[in-house]
């Protein structure tokens, strides 16, 4: 019991990993704004263009964090360590596909394509 | 009294307290996302070949696309909702949850349905060009997940009417608690990079 507590000193056993209605009202609530803020942004004309990507990659990113900590109860508490350190070992995973093809991909398109060729052209080449 | 004991041991011999059933359901989560990755990837790099076809302006609709983000989150909620009440052991109030998730996950598959014919009807499929290729390809496998957690969904409900809240029962619907979840997080980044980035 003391091992317990000093493990987890701001946790109360009873709503450990199991969520409660609070938690899921809370995420659910933030998700809808994130959600209606990142539309808004791309449909209104609030936000200046040159700022839209970074705004919805930014929102997208907040509700990812959003709904981990609040539907999937992911966090640093003993029993959510072990998918914690998994889901960030995946992440770097991901982060080395995704950046690495698009910087790849586009290296090459702007090294080796002098210029975009139509499905016609390009049957035409052959 | 010595039963219950035996039936505890035998249950801790073949499958533990689930704990390693829902870490080994995370990694396969995990390697379902290095999938989605690569497909992201993927529609990154081919996004602008639209080989003079239509692009991302012309062929989709952003409220309609805001209307199934709208469904797949309050799934999301009612599902949550289910959890709480499995904790809390009402077998009734789980299944009325687990009910309404899935009238509203079906309803998501249908407005995609809907939204890839009128797609096709107009002339773009997936043999147009690369961009509609790799939309058709990550979009659809999303989907595809959403209907095989529709069916997952399905056969629980009909387990837990039958056999009621059980150890199985909780541990498989801690599992499926898990995917419905992730999915949502998956289709936060498809609206975000398929259909928001094709308007900008």
């Amino acid at each position: 019991m003391m091992s317990a507590d000093l493990l987890s000193p701001h946790e109360p056993a009873s709503s450990s990993s199991h969520g409660s209605m609070k938690g899921y009202v809370v995420g659910f609530v933030l998700s809808l704004a994130i959600t209606l803020a990142a539309f808004g942004a791309v449909m209104s004309n609030v936000v200046p263009h040159h700022m839209r990507l970074a705004i919805i990659v930014g929102l997208c990113v907040i509700q990812l964090v959003v709904q981990l900590v609040y539907f999937l109860h992911m966090g640093t508490s003993r029993d959510q360590r072990e998918n914690t350190a998994i889901f960030l070992c995946t992440g770097l995973l991901i982060a080395i596909v995704v950046a690495g093809s698009l910087w790849v991909m586009h290296n090459a398109n702007v090294n080796m394509m002098a210029a975009p060729m139509s499905v016609q052209q390009a049957i035409s080449h052959e | 009294m010595s039963t219950s004991v035996i039936g505890n041991t035998h249950i801790h011999a073949g499958q533990g307290d689930g704990t390693n059933t829902t870490v080994g359901f995370w990694i396969y989560l995990m390697s379902d996302c290095l999938i989605f990755a690569v497909l992201f990837a993927t529609f990154g790099v081919l996004a602008a070949n639209t080989a003079g076809g239509p692009g991302a302006k012309e062929l989709f609709d952003l409220p309609f696309v805001l209307g199934e983000t709208m469904l797949l989150l309050v799934s999301s909620f009612t599902f949550g909702a289910a959890m709480l009440n499995l904790h809390a052991g009402r077998k009734r109030s789980v299944v009325g949850w687990l009910g309404a998730t899935f009238v509203l996950g079906a309803s998501f598959i249908g407005m995609e349905v809907y939204e890839f014919t009128k797609l096709i009807h107009e002339g773009a499929t997936p043999a147009t060009s690369a961009f509609l290729s790799a939309y058709f390809t990550l979009v659809g496998t999303h989907g595809l997940h959403v209907a095989c957690g529709l069916l997952w969904i399905a056969i629980m409900t009909h387990q837990i009417m039958r056999h009621g809240l059980d150890g199985v029962a909780r541990r498989r619907l801690a599992c499926l608690s898990l995917f419905w979840h992730f999915l949502d997080l998956v289709w936060i980044c498809v609206f975000t990079f398929v259909y928001l980035r094709g308007f900008l």
